[in-house]
């Protein structure tokens, strides 16, 4: 039984209260983010960069394909990891601009893990392995970026040369691509 | 009841439950504050022994002192059950009624939500409930919150006794349930009773027409998708309001500790005790000691965690929480960060700041989860 009826006296008011209160305690998303970054197999395309290394819940992961479409380019990738994971997925933005069908121009990421199909037993590691292979396998169905989907489903050829020619650094249509070759 | 075990604290009220309830009913006529006979149906609960109450209960005019005056409860949500709750509470007398929601009200809710007028559409739910409930019962007091839960930090959660929370999303309870468990203070591995705020959730969907319900569907179901009933919605507040009643005053012991109330062909209803999960990942947090030197490197301690019997860890990643911020000792991986973190590896307790009763959470792919430590400091 809780002891609500002995200890009616001690919590008066809120303001002693939070006094009385211990230290604050990791959260569940940072105990489930520790283990996630400590068991981090990074495939040798890709890296992390920790602008705090004492803050895992706010890192970097930057891919750099080394083979298809995208091979030579060097692609960033920004992690939130709120307070709700593992129930909710980290928040995913691609701060390279990218020429691709599930990457649209403000750097929202279209992958279902980290979407409709996020469970907690996924980690960071199946996200890394997710986002390469968006590089590997773009996928011109359910698109972010419709104009791009539709030139990879119709012409792979002409794809293929602007994808080159976005990560050269240089116009598609009239959307500039800033170089991010490595 | 499963709260004093050390966790799992938490009663769940699903699609229903017939509980037989004293509700001091008002005449609407009189509206001085505390008029003669105004609590005289509590007090038969409150100031006569009787064979249901708690081991620990005394009869007493200071527990409905006591229930109106310190008590300090949370009502999570002020839709379809958050105005049965608010209205319950506050007709038994908790008076000290917090009241948090974020959304705002649709014309949609009020068949049911009956706070709520017309005139109030668009506005906060927690703030038009928190008016009407102030203005109708003299000497309640309560106060909204216009925003998410997740808005608020474990200060503010840590200052209730109480929570009772009518939510229509599962994140939101999980968040909530993990919030009230993150406060837990344990002593040498014995739970702090003090440190316990129960929380009683209660949940309703209307199902009817719809073959095949199973615990499953009732856990995903989507807000809105499924109707709730008005009348599901009023039998539900009322058990978990008595809950909360039970609780605050020990006048009866509380229920053990889940119940499913169906009344969607017939009545059918059923009370049962959600037992602990031994490793459940939600409330097996206990923190166990780790015994340290303050002279000894980090690295050793370490070493001791992988050659130790009892924990024979791989390549544990440790991170601390020094005052109220984490601070990595040391990760394997991935390099980048391995490669900053490993002077650490030299460093004695001391340097890296770790004091005793701090916390470590230590990570290995020998558990499923990270584990909690204590430091000790051993001299």
């Amino acid at each position: 039984m809780i002891k609500l009826f002995s200890m009616k006296n001690q919590k008066k008011d809120g303001s002693d209260v939070a006094k009385q209160g211990t230290q604050k305690r990791a959260s569940a998303a940072q105990l489930r983010i520790t283990k996630d970054i400590n068991e981090l197999t990074l495939p040798k395309t890709c890296d992390t960069e920790f602008p705090d290394p004492d803050d895992l819940l706010n890192f970097k992961l930057v891919i750099c394909p080394d083979e298809g479409f995208y091979r030579g380019g060097r692609f960033v990738f920004s992690f939130k990891v709120g307070p709700n994971y593992p129930h909710e997925p980290p928040k995913v933005k691609c701060e390279t601009m990218v020429y691709h069908p599930n990457i649209d121009l403000e750097g929202n990421v279209c992958l279902n893990i980290l979407r409709e199909d996020w469970k907690p037993v996924l980690t960071i590691n199946s996200i890394v392995y997710g986002l390469q292979y968006l590089f590997l396998e773009p996928n011109p169905e359910d698109p972010l970026n419709k104009e791009a989907a539709e030139v990879l489903q119709n012409n792979r050829r002409l794809f293929e040369q602007n994808v080159v020619k976005s990560m050269k650094g240089g116009y598609i249509g009239n959307v500039y691509f800033d170089r991010c070759l490595k | 009841m499963v709260a004093s075990s050390g966790g799992h604290h938490q009663w769940k009220l699903a699609v229903g439950t017939v509980v037989i309830i004293t509700v001091v009913i008002i005449s609407g006529k009189k509206s001085m504050m505390d008029w003669g006979e105004r609590w005289s149906e509590v007090r038969k609960l409150l100031e006569r022994p009787g064979p249901f109450t708690h081991p620990d209960f005394e009869p007493s005019p200071d527990t409905l002192k006591m229930l109106q005056e310190n008590m300090r409860v949370l009502v999570i949500g002020a839709g379809g059950l958050g105005c049965e709750l608010l209205k319950d509470l506050a007709l038994m007398g908790f008076r000290n009624l917090h009241v948090i929601d974020m959304d705002t009200i649709d014309l949609s809710n009020l068949n049911r939500q009956f706070l709520f007028r017309k005139k109030d559409i668009g506005r906060s739910k927690a703030e038009v409930a928190a008016e009407f409930i102030n203005r109708r019962i003299q000497g309640c007091q309560v106060v909204p919150y216009y925003s998410k839960i997740q808005d608020y930090d474990d200060d503010f959660y840590r200052s209730f006794h109480l929570v009772v929370s009518g939510l229509d999303s599962i994140v939101a309870r999980r968040w909530i349930n993990g919030m009230l468990l993150s406060l837990l203070c344990y002593e040498d591995g014995m739970l702090d009773q003090s440190s316990v705020i129960p929380l009683v959730d209660g949940g309703t969907e209307g199902f009817k027409g719809i073959s095949g319900v199973t615990y499953r569907l009732t856990q995903g179901v989507v807000k809105r998708i499924i109707p709730a009933v008005a009348s599901t919605n009023a039998v539900i507040a009322a058990a978990c309001a008595t809950e909360v009643f039970k609780l605050a005053t020990s006048a009866c012991t509380p229920m053990n500790n889940y119940c499913v109330f169906n009344d969607s062909d017939g009545i059918y209803t059923y009370t049962y005790e959600q037992e602990k999960k031994e490793d459940c990942v939600a409330c097996s947090q206990v923190p166990q000691e780790l015994l340290v030197q303050l002279t000894e490197k980090l690295q050793d301690v370490i070493s001791r965690l992988k050659d130790s019997l009892q924990y024979q860890m791989k390549s544990p990643g440790l991170q601390a929480m020094i005052d109220g911020r984490t601070k990595s000792l040391y990760l394997h991986s991935p390099a980048s960060i391995e490669e900053r973190l490993r002077p650490n590896l030299k460093k004695t307790i001391e340097e890296l700041g770790l004091r005793d009763g701090m916390e470590i959470a230590v990570a290995d792919v020998t558990s499923p989860t990270t584990v909690l430590f204590k430091v000790k400091i051993q001299t």
